[in-house]
């Protein structure tokens, strides 16, 4: 699934990154807890979650994450669009809580790492 | 390359916000030399890890990198409290991260064993009191 695809099925906002909405994405992991992602999200290329500190996207990076979609109406300050930007990671934004989410994509054949 | 390359990096004790700054300046620089992304998401997750144990835990320290053709080693001090009951500490899920830690996402007591899973040495020197010297090596 693309990243415009993973957009569209989840009526979320693009707050940076359009231009690589033609990127796939198979595997994605889902977790207000950031050592949890760098515990089991290692061949995870989305994080879904509803926590908004600079410390989300930090992870993202190290994981070599393309995109970060927040839940629940989340959104990320300037500080973090900037740091989003400078390490290429696109950034969406749904309504939609975390559970719906999640079975939104998977409905579409998205993957949890494990 | 031949040669050894050392990177330093101060850590600030006061900023939760802009932890993860030297984590990710190494990341970027292990890039530059065309490392492995493999082995390069190993140290850039290790390293990130500790820094954030040095911001939460103890205060801020000292991280100091070096990169040879065999291996990268990370160097994280701090004069922090130490750590009592290092096999504890290594345990998964044992933490003693204060609720506005994890309110942030972390202190879910994994960073320690995750600094193990992804480095392929690790060595804990600690006193209490006087604080914590965090050795870990990848190889490349
Ligand atoms: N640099 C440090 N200085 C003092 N204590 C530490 C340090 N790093 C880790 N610890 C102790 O070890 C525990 C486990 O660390 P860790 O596995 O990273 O989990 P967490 O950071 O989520 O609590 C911490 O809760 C803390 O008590
Ligand atoms: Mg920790």
């Amino acid at each position: 699934m693309t990243i415009r695809e993973m957009q569209k099925v989840l009526d979320a906002r693009f707050l940076y990154g359009e231009e690589m909405a033609d990127l796939e994405a198979q595997f994605v992991f889902s977790s207000d807890m950031m050592s949890d992602v760098l515990a089991y999200g290692g061949k995870c290329s989305v994080l879904i979650t509803g926590l908004c500190n600079p410390q989300v996207v930090r992870t993202a990076e190290m994981l070599d994450i393309i995109c970060i979609i927040f839940v629940r109406g989340k959104m990320p300050d300037d500080n973090m669009l900037r740091l989003a930007m400078a390490k290429g990671i696109a950034v969406l934004a749904t309504g939609h809580y975390m559970f719906t989410t999640c079975g939104m994509l998977y409905e579409h054949g998205l993957r949890g790492g494990a | 390359m031949g040669e050894v390359l050392n990177f330093r990096y101060t850590i600030d004790g006061d900023d939760f916000t802009r932890a993860g700054e030297a984590s990710s300046s190494v990341k970027n620089k292990l890039k530059q030399l065309g490392l492995d992304s493999d082995v390069i998401r190993k140290v850039s997750i290790a390293m990130y890890e500790g820094e954030i144990n040095m911001v939460i835990h103890a205060d801020g320290g000292n991280i100091t990198v070096s990169v040879t053709d065999s291996d990268i080693t990370m160097v994280l001090s701090d004069t922090g409290p130490g750590i009592p009951d290092v096999e504890k500490a290594m345990q998964e899920g044992y933490s003693t991260a204060r609720a506005e830690v994890r309110s942030l996402g972390f202190g879910a007591g994994m960073g320690l064993p995750n600094m193990k899973k992804y480095t392929d040495e690790m060595h804990i020197d600690t006193t209490i009191g006087k604080g914590t010297t965090i050795t870990m090596k990848v190889h490349i």
